[in-house]
């Protein structure tokens, strides 16, 4: 029975893996350039999450969703969705990030965390005078599902998994082939030198905020087209377990990112699935959260360069 | 010029002082229902700490305040009573967290787990759910028992802090925001999921009725005792900052705060400076802990969650971190907007709405309005005040004093030099 469910949990993980894996990609960008937890970041993901599905129940509202190719309402669900978070997210930097770059670390820290809970607080505000309740049910854009006899994939994960992969190679090449990228990586390996060769800082840093904060925003659209319902609160925790993700891999790489997020996202449904019968019921799948919480606390203590990442000396 | 101004200003003149505290302790007393002249009186207290006068007079001033004017004027209401208390239990839970925060400067996310630990302690106790897991039918303790648990919610905090600090500690600045913001979640998870194999914490039910604390027979279960005992607790809980502050081991901890990789090449060892900055912060919110399961008379696992954490730092960041008189500021000034002015906005929203002038969703109730207080606080003050509204003061050493004392002439150390000789 136990082995049954496997390949159905490994679907469920690898889904969650994926969406993991993207946000884990804006942490680990900021991360890379201003060495900096962006808190905020989990909360562009929810901003994703409702501007897609607002988008989705604006158009079904008007009647413009009949007949209307889900793919292409998907596409305009996620173009919308990148281009709200994206300003979002520069927007924050310029306002409530940049005035701090030469503060002590914990201030801008201090400054994320507000924006994270203001950021929580206004959709919730947003949607209450909108809808009159706090959370979405989202329509579901794709309720088939493909059956492979051993498992049955439906057609929403493998949606999930196709556009985050997309994504991850469009930034991949983005960051290593343009010119662009070059200065990206240019910032963060030295941001005094990288000024000093004419590359705009605070253009890259901007333009790390936007790629970053779409990105999420896109994963966003995807979780509300996945698990169906949203509230202002989701960002929060899976934005945690996505930061544990880019830590995992090795905060500031981009590969280290991905690989994280698949993992930790395996490794999550796993124990979700299998913790509770294996120790008797005694601790079933309400300590999973747990359970990623502690794989951040072990790495950080016996590999806190995380699986690629580079050992960094400190410097006085 | 506004520095010039700030710098000339030696502070409020006594007699304005008192005219304040009478003033509104006259309100308080002929006007039964004033919440104005409520928090006038209470936040008198930071007008006498700027009244240009002794140190004599302001202690008199202040202890006039609490322990004569409050409670003989207010102490029978109940729900005045109630918001001193709670006003008094977050000052001390704040005063608790500027140790980890404000001296030591490690960004301490998951707070509210010590606090959670002393409530738990003294409510498994004090309830019958003790005999779950221990034969012979002890509990619940009687309400005598609460004056000693007061001591074991401290050790049990300041345990809990040690055991997460150990492994917590190793990880530096931003991670250990996110590390102990994650270890805050697991406890609160753990509490609430604590109910089987063996039940514990009785899981999302929460425990209650937990035992009153007894004094002489007397039992002290109204807010009135809760303010006396409270009041106690912040007396203690504030001697030690004042003594931690300028002590060998707190300028250590400010040391580590402004440069770990210098603190450490003069001889301070990190892990263990920061551990004690962690078990004792901890340990004064375990004491809390315990006074808040007597008071509420009942813990859930609702009670201890990430907000409350991030409410308390708010309530250090916005006064000062590191800054005593700040953070005792913030903690009354986010208590009062919490419990009493959000509350008082959204009674009268919800009046107009019953009266049929506006239309309030649910969702837009002030008193949810938090996050959103909350965050906009965090923003401003990281802005425009990083370094909170009663910034701390550090403590000159006045070299000609150091020169002229009897060890000057001893060619000890760094004093050797600055005699010159």
């Amino acid at each position: 029975m136990l082995l049954s469910i496997l390949p159905q949990v490994l679907v469920d993980g690898l889904t969650l893996g994926f969406m993991y894996a993207v946000v884990a990609l804006g942490y680990t960008m900021v991360y890379g350039i201003l060495e900096f937890i962006n808190f905020a970041h989990g909360e562009i993901f929810m901003v994703g999450a409702f501007v897609g599905t607002e988008v989705l129940l604006i158009a079904d509202a008007m009647g413009s969703l009949k007949g209307m190719n889900p793919y292409i309402a998907l596409v305009l669900m996620l173009v919308i969705g990148m281009l709200v978070t994206g300003a979002l997210g520069v927007g924050i930097e310029r306002i409530a990030y940049r005035p701090l770059r030469n503060a002590p670390r914990l201030v801008p820290l201090i400054s994320a965390i507000g924006v994270s809970f203001l950021l929580q607080d206004l959709v919730r505000f947003t949607e209450a005078v909108a809808r009159n309740e706090f959370y979405l049910n989202s329509p579901i854009l794709f309720n088939n599902s493909i059956n492979l006899g051993f498992a049955s994939i439906p057609q929403k994960a493998l949606i999930v998994i196709v556009i985050a992969i997309i994504m991850m190679v469009a930034l991949t090449l983005f960051v290593n082939k343009t010119k662009w990228g070059i200065a990206m990586r240019a910032v963060a390996q030295d941001q005094t030198t990288a000024s000093l060769m004419t590359i705009n800082v605070d253009k890259v840093i901007m333009l790390t905020f936007l790629i970053g904060s779409s990105l999420g925003g896109a994963t966003g659209v995807l979780f509300a087209q996945n698990y169906g319902t949203i509230d202002p609160y989701i960002g929060f925790i899976l934005g945690l377990k996505a930061f544990t993700a880019a830590v995992l891999g090795g905060i500031g790489n981009l590969r280290g990112a991905m690989v994280g997020g698949i993992i930790l996202g395996l490794l999550e449904s796993l124990a979700g699935a299998y913790m509770g019968p294996l120790t008797g019921g005694a601790f079933g799948a309400e300590y999973k959260d747990v359970f990623a919480f502690s794989i951040l606390i072990l790495v950080l203590l016996f590999k806190p360069e995380g699986l690629f990442g580079e050992a960094v000396k400190e410097k006085v | 010029m506004a520095n010039k101004r700030l710098a000339s200003f030696k502070g409020i003149p006594l007699l304005l002082t008192i005219v304040w505290i009478a003033g509104f302790s006259a309100a308080l007393f002929f006007l039964e229902k004033s919440v104005l002249a409520f928090i006038g009186v209470l936040f008198s207290i930071i007008g006498i700490y700027y009244t240009n006068t002794s140190k004599t007079i302001k202690l008199i001033l202040g202890a006039l305040v609490l322990l004569v004017i409050i409670p003989g004027i207010a102490g029978d209401n109940r729900y005045y009573m109630e918001v001193a208390s709670q006003v008094g239990i977050y000052v001390a839970m704040a005063l608790g967290l500027n140790i980890v925060v404000g001296f030591a400067g490690l960004l301490d996310l998951g707070y509210v787990a010590f606090f959670a630990a002393g409530a738990y302690a003294y409510a498994i106790f004090a309830t019958s759910q003790a005999n779950e897991f221990i034969p012979g039918n002890l509990f619940p303790l009687s309400g005598e028992w609460f004056w000693p648990f007061l001591i074991v919610g401290l050790v049990v905090a300041a345990i809990f802090g040690i055991l997460l600090g150990l492994p917590v500690l190793r990880v530096k600045g931003d991670y250990l925001a996110i590390v102990t913001l994650g270890f805050g979640e697991i406890i609160r998870i753990i509490f609430n999921n604590l109910d089987k194999p063996i039940n514990i914490t009785n899981g999302p039910q929460g425990l209650t009725p937990i035992a009153s604390p007894e004094l002489f027979g007397i039992k002290m279960n109204t807010p009135f005792y809760f303010y006396f005992i409270v009041l106690l607790v912040i007396a203690f809980i504030v001697l030690a900052n004042i003594r931690f502050e300028h002590s060998r081991l707190g300028r250590a901890w400010i040391a580590i705060r402004e440069d770990e990789l210098a603190a450490q090449s003069m001889g301070i060892s990190l892990l263990k400076t920061k551990l004690t900055a962690f078990a004792i912060g901890a340990s004064f919110a375990g004491v809390v802990g315990v006074i808040f399961a007597a008071k509420q008379t009942f813990v859930d696992p609702t009670s201890f969650t990430l907000m409350e954490s991030i409410g308390i730092l708010v309530m250090v960041i916005l006064g000062g971190s590191g800054s005593i008189p700040g953070v005792v500021l913030g903690a009354a000034f986010i208590t009062v907007l919490q419990v009493q002015l959000l509350k008082e906005f959204s009674n009268f929203l919800h009046s107009l709405q019953s009266a049929g002038i506006i239309n309030l969703p649910n969702q837009l109730d002030p008193s949810k309005f938090q996050r959103f207080v909350f965050g906009i606080l965090l923003i401003l003050v990281a802005l425009y005040r990083p370094n909170g509204l009663i910034p701390a003061k550090r403590k000159k050493n006045d070299i000609d004093a150091i020169k002229n004392s009897p060890h000057a002439n001893e060619k000890l150390g760094i004093l050797a030099r600055l005699t010159g000789k």
